[in-house]
């Protein structure tokens, strides 16, 4: 690992101007990703500004007038899993949570930084290889080499890589908003949606934080289908392994009646897939599985796979129709 | 290290063998060590050690010095970059070392605490054999600066067992062969030890069925086991008896193994 400055700080505006002055230092928060980069000679900050010790922790009902909660960027995921109230109002959140990863990184991992990881792409983390979003210009070795694992939807001739998180599947779902301080200490609001981005031509920006901005809380809107939420995650093993796919589905129903549907799915393109195409179909409709296999495989005609990961798209439709079909059951 | 192998006097020998008959031999050949200092405190607060006795005051003296509170050796200047100072405890001794701002805290245990119970095994975060727990909870000690330490207890393999008792789940582990090559078995076994304070806590988890339905402490299946414990691979596959030990440890009880065999 090459030399780096370690910062430690308790201070939100102290953590920003540090950035700021040097642009080669990074935020270091649970660490899961970025120090796994940094041994791998991916990431290579000369400065690391330490924020795990920011009050920024507390998961707290919004205040009056804002139906929803706030969940702080610095606590750690198994916290923000377990906690009664999103355990209880956004069981969704907790589920896609509990996918992700081992006990041991989620009690590291905190809420802002999921939403940061980078993808586990094996070129992306091969520093032999050319990669677009390790190095501009340099190529996509993934386009026509092993992508099995890699994106069915919204992929560009610059990159097919994936992005790795299931917390964000969910925060999709649920239309979560991102708050993040700017520099000049003013606080702005990011939705889920415009959050991560899709590759384009500049796969080397996974998302549309500027320098400098320091995300401080998540925010949930009430939702109105906690009692009929799934996320299911698919995977070469039964546990710990990224997702060959995933979906994160809530139903509001009026008897069997379907008054909205909200669909997320993981593993398939480099942002949280929103599966507005499927949501669309299913409004007004009964919650039949016919009616799911219809919406799901409306969704499904939209993808473009390689020529590896062809099998994504049958396995797409599966499990928005299983995920379906679970919510509706009941959480 | 700061260890204190004078030998005792004879004053302090007759006080020791009154006190603490069964360590006499123990502290003559080897030296006074932390766990006697210990029990000399929870003697002493028992008011079975009166300050007043001829002795006392010197084992004392020389108890306070043993293994407590440690500053560790620094290396040559020359091999630190970039250095940060970091107190904290590790197995309930406070410790204070100059580490390279480089240092995971894995490598910190194993290359400065001389406390090699901790494996390294990918190094990457993908195998769970440097699993330690910190502040209470299970973490991987290869993807943990050390820096990031700073007032932090830590508890690792050594720290498990109280003097020569060990802890229940190493008993369940020793019991049930949960283990071949034994790499993997520190991670597995403070894993499992986290793992109980989760159960109790009612922690959920990917497996949980009803996730609203918050109930208090879980008794953990064979499939629970399994799921919370994926973050600890073991290449020899001794899965089944990891398993078992993990529910003879929570639940106090006989656990049979179960055996099967290839179809």
């Amino acid at each position: 690992m090459r030399p780096f400055k370690y910062t430690n700080t308790n201070s939100s505006s102290d953590a920003i101007n540090l950035l700021i002055k040097n642009p080669n230092a990074s935020y270091l928060a649970g660490g899961t990703n970025l120090i796994d980069l940094m041994k791998e000679d991916v990431e290579k900050p000369n400065e690391l500004i330490d924020l795990t010790r920011l009050a920024l922790t507390k998961i707290a009902l919004l205040p009056t007038g804002q139906n929803g909660i706030s969940i702080g960027a610095l606590g750690k995921n198994t916290e923000a899993a377990n906690h009664p109230m999103i355990r209880e109002q956004y069981p969704l959140l907790s589920k896609a949570i509990l996918a992700g990863a081992s006990a041991q990184i989620r009690n590291m991992a905190t809420n802002g930084g999921n939403l940061l990881q980078r993808t586990r792409c094996s070129y992306f983390y091969d520093t032999a290889m050319p990669c677009n979003k390790r190095n501009p210009g340099s190529g996509c070795a993934a386009k026509d080499g092993f992508n099995r694992m890699h994106a069915i939807f919204g992929w560009s001739e610059e990159c097919v890589a994936v992005y790795p998180s299931d917390m964000a599947v969910a925060l999709s779902a649920l239309d979560a908003n991102i708050k993040v301080i700017q520099p000049d200490g003013k606080f702005r609001s990011i939705s889920i949606h415009d959050f991560h981005r899709l590759p384009e031509q500049q796969p080397e920006l996974d998302n549309t934080l500027k320098r400098g901005e320091l995300i401080s809380s998540i925010e949930l809107p009430k939702n109105d289908f906690a009692n009929h939420s799934a996320y299911i995650k698919v995977r070469d093993r039964n546990s710990y392994a990224f997702a060959l796919v995933s979906v994160a589905a809530g139903v509001v129903l009026n008897g069997n009646r379907i008054v909205s549907a909200h669909i997320a799915m993981g593993g398939v393109a480099h942002k949280p897939w929103r599966a507005r195409k499927a949501e669309a179909l299913l409004k007004g409709k009964m919650a039949t599985v016919a009616n799911f296999e219809l919406a799901a495989q409306a969704e499904m005609e939209q993808a473009k796979p390689l020529a590896q990961n062809k099998f994504k798209v049958a396995m797409g439709k599966n499990t928005i129709v299983s995920a379906l079909s679970m919510a509706t059951k009941g959480t | 290290m700061a260890h204190n192998n004078t030998p005792l006097t004879e004053e302090e020998k007759k006080l020791f063998g009154d006190l603490m008959p069964d360590e006499l031999d123990e502290v003559i050949q080897t030296g006074l060590k932390r766990r006697h200092f210990l029990k000399l405190v929870s003697l002493a607060s028992a008011g079975l050690l009166a300050s007043h006795l001829i002795g006392a005051e010197q084992l004392f003296a020389r108890a306070v010095d043993v293994d407590v509170d440690v500053d560790v050796e620094d290396p040559p200047a020359i091999a630190v970059e970039n250095g940060v100072n970091v107190s904290f405890r590790v197995n309930s001794i406070n410790k204070k070392v100059l580490i390279d701002s480089r240092m995971t805290l894995l490598d910190t245990l194993r290359e400065r605490l001389e406390l090699t119970g901790s494996k390294k095994g990918c190094d990457h975060g993908q195998c769970g054999a440097c699993t330690v727990i910190v502040d209470g909870n299970r973490v991987l000690s290869c993807l943990t600066l050390a820096a990031s330490c700073e007032g932090k207890s830590v508890i690792t393999i050594e720290g498990l067992a109280k003097d020569n008792e060990l802890n229940p789940m190493q008993d369940a582990f020793l019991k049930h062969d949960g283990f071949q090559c034994g790499y993997c078995t520190p991670g597995q076994i403070c894993s499992a030890v986290a793992l109980m304070k989760e159960a109790k806590e009612g922690q959920a988890s990917y497996l949980t069925q009803n996730i609203r339905n918050q109930q208090g402490s879980i008794i953990l299946s064979d499939e629970e086991i399994a799921e919370r414990m994926s973050g600890n691979i073991c290449r020899c596959g001794a899965y089944p008896n990891i398993v078992a030990a993990i529910k003879e440890a929570q639940t106090g009880k006989d656990i049979e193994q179960t055996w099967l065999f290839a179809g």
